[in-house]
């Protein structure tokens, strides 16, 4: 049955059939179903399809001020991409960033979550410290560790001092500018991890555990043997969540590295970055797009690999979107 | 008396955690500290991470030299006008998806679902010139309107109905001639208040804290939001910590009490659903 908005449509089929109340009924719900999702469909229309396919059309063109669809390019924004000096070193910083921030923010996360999963109580305490900074916007947080990293008055630098270190300039060397930004993002993202894991942790049957300690297991061999592989599913979804959020990185790098204060170059210059930069300083639309397709085709491959975990593995409980 | 017996293990990993868990809230100590210090002190060597001398002083410099209140506010119109209609879009959508089959179903939930899957930053260039061509730039509208709808959420309440509501209750408030539209929201509506505050949380959180997208469409400080103030001042000009601190802390301040009082409800719906912040 087609969708019957028009009054005179809605007598014509009562007419038709004259059943009575089930059609009545029927056509009610139609109506309630497409007159609801009728504005819900079109700000999906015009706010998300709409120019997620328009990033593909822009990508293929030279745009021109006002006019992203000037001159035909065919491939060339996607050539000028790999010859592009600035989009290399921001696809391997990104890269960079994404791998090390993954890896910390797994790793620590599963250590937390699994000295955590024995005790509630007590652990509940731990766990809102420890997810704090994730719900804690990324503005303020990139603010206040800007000043941690300070050269002159920064704490970090103060701690060190006891250490004997000499003071570093975090955010203006290359090198230790993205150690600095992968230091604060698995810092803002070690309590979901961790969260996710817990879940995970809590889930596996204590009889499993017991059984394998009266067997004279030790407490690494249980976590070898037992909590880890009844983690893999969890662990590689957060793995891929963590990879994907990780190459969209933007906030922090702006906030602490870009500006006339504190600006290392291109040491930090991360895809986002790059297309921001591309798209809205210097206007170049297309070519803009062109890096935007290249992000989502990173983004689309780490989906995919998430689905093929989660559709080999069927009789895990995974917690995937 | 009960004396638990801690093994050498135990204490290694609580003093680990402790350590740990120190690390996490250090810097918001610190911002606290900073923003309450007098603007001679921020400077201080060895710093102080409790102020000698605690003021409120940059709290009323934040406010006074700078608009904070008018991008406090444009955060909270944002935000509150976002919240609402992801809630009434996401509830409505969840339950039709979860509870009506009808033409084009499964097209329309794919094609709204898959979006989620497309990060805002790789669309954002032609969503800003729809904006050029709607006038929208630069004006509250176009601030808000990629945060009216959210995939995830449509699909976290199609979700929570096909585990929560029966078809029966359904059935049964219609043989009493209640009307479709009164049925979602005299009946099912009360019934999906739990998942529905925990999405609006998440959904006020996630307008709040938006940075990129503020960034781009608005160019005069009128529109600027919490966020995107707190990043210009720092960025374009040389501040003081103590104010700038102290914005940070008002910026955190929203988020973090309702975070406080509704702890369990955020940390459990956050993860089940895959939902980031």
């Amino acid at each position: 049955m087609k969708p019957l908005l028009f009054p005179k449509a809605e007598e014509r089929v009562k007419k038709i059939s004259k059943a009575g109340k089930m059609n009545k009924t029927t056509l009610q719900k139609y109506i309630f179903v497409y007159v609801s999702l009728l504005p819900i469909v079109i700000i999906y229309s015009f706010l998300r399809i709409a120019p997620i396919v328009e990033n593909f059309i822009y990508s293929f063109f030279n745009s021109g001020i006002g006019n992203p669809l000037k001159s035909f390019a065919g491939f060339q924004n996607y050539i000028d991409l790999f010859n592009d000096r600035l989009f290399l070193i921001s696809f391997r910083n990104t890269t960079y960033f994404a791998v090390f921030v993954t890896f910390f923010g797994v790793v620590i996360a599963v250590l937390v979550a699994l000295m955590l999963s024995g005790n509630s109580k007590s652990g509940a305490i731990y766990e809102t410290l420890f997810f704090l900074p994730v719900i804690t916007p990324m503005v303020p947080v990139a603010v206040v560790w800007k000043w941690i990293y300070d050269p002159t008055y920064g704490l970090l630098n103060y701690a060190l001092s006891w250490f004997g270190i000499d003071p570093v300039a975090w955010l203006v060397y290359p090198n230790t500018a993205m150690i600095a930004i992968i230091i604060m993002s698995v810092w803002k993202l070690i309590g979901y991890n961790m969260i996710i894991f817990l879940v995970g942790i809590r889930d596996i049957p204590l009889s499993y555990i017991e059984a394998a300690r009266i067997d004279g297991a030790s407490k690494f061999q249980i976590f070898k043997n037992i909590t880890l592989p009844l983690l893999r599913p969890i662990m590689l979804f957060v793995v891929v969540i963590s990879t994907i959020n990780s190459y969209n990185v933007f906030t922090q790098v702006f906030i602490m590295t870009s500006g006339p204060q504190g600006a290392p170059g291109n040491a930090v210059r991360t895809l986002v970055f790059d297309i921001y930069e591309n798209g809205f300083r210097y206007f170049k639309t297309g070519y803009a797009a062109s890096e935007a397709v290249m992000l989502f085709l990173i983004i689309l491959f780490f989906t995919f690999v998430q689905f093929g975990i989660a559709s080999k593995e069927p009789k895990q409980r995974s917690v995937s979107i | 008396m009960k004396v638990k017996k801690l093994s050498v293990s135990s204490i290694c990993a609580y003093s680990l955690l402790t350590f740990g868990a120190l690390i996490m809230i250090l810097p918001f100590i610190w911002m606290l500290s900073t923003s309450l210090k007098l603007p001679e002190d921020v400077l201080s060597w060895p710093p102080e991470l409790f102020p000698k001398r605690p003021s409120l002083i940059n709290y009323v410099t934040v406010f006074t030299t700078a608009p904070f209140v008018r991008f406090f506010l444009n955060s909270a119109a944002m935000a509150t006008i976002s919240t609402i209609s992801i809630l009434l879009t996401s509830t409505l959508a969840g339950y039709i998806f979860a509870k009506f089959n009808f033409p084009l179903k499964n097209f329309l939930f794919i094609l709204i679902l898959s979006t989620a899957m497309v990060p805002f930053e790789t669309y954002m260039i032609p969503l800003y010139l729809r904006m050029v061509d709607f006038h929208w730039v630069n004006r509250f509208i176009g601030l808000v309107s990629p945060y009216l709808v959210m995939s995830y959420g449509i699909f976290f309440m199609r979700q929570n109905v096909i585990s929560t509501i029966p078809d029966e209750l359904m059935d049964a408030a219609r043989i009493d001639g209640i009307s479709e539209f009164g049925l979602f929201w005299r009946i099912i509506l009360p019934l999906m208040s739990g998942a529905a505050g925990a999405l609006a949380i998440f959904s006020f959180m996630q307008t709040w804290a938006a940075f990129i997208w503020p960034l781009i469409i608005t160019s005069s400080r009128k529109l600027w939001t919490m966020e995107l103030g707190l990043g210009m001042f720092q960025y374009r000009f040389t501040v003081d910590l103590g104010p700038i601190n102290a914005g940070s802390i008002i910026s955190i301040l929203p988020v973090l009490l309702v975070f406080l009082f509704m702890r369990r409800h955020i940390m459990s719906s956050m993860t089940l659903t895959g939902m980031k912040a």
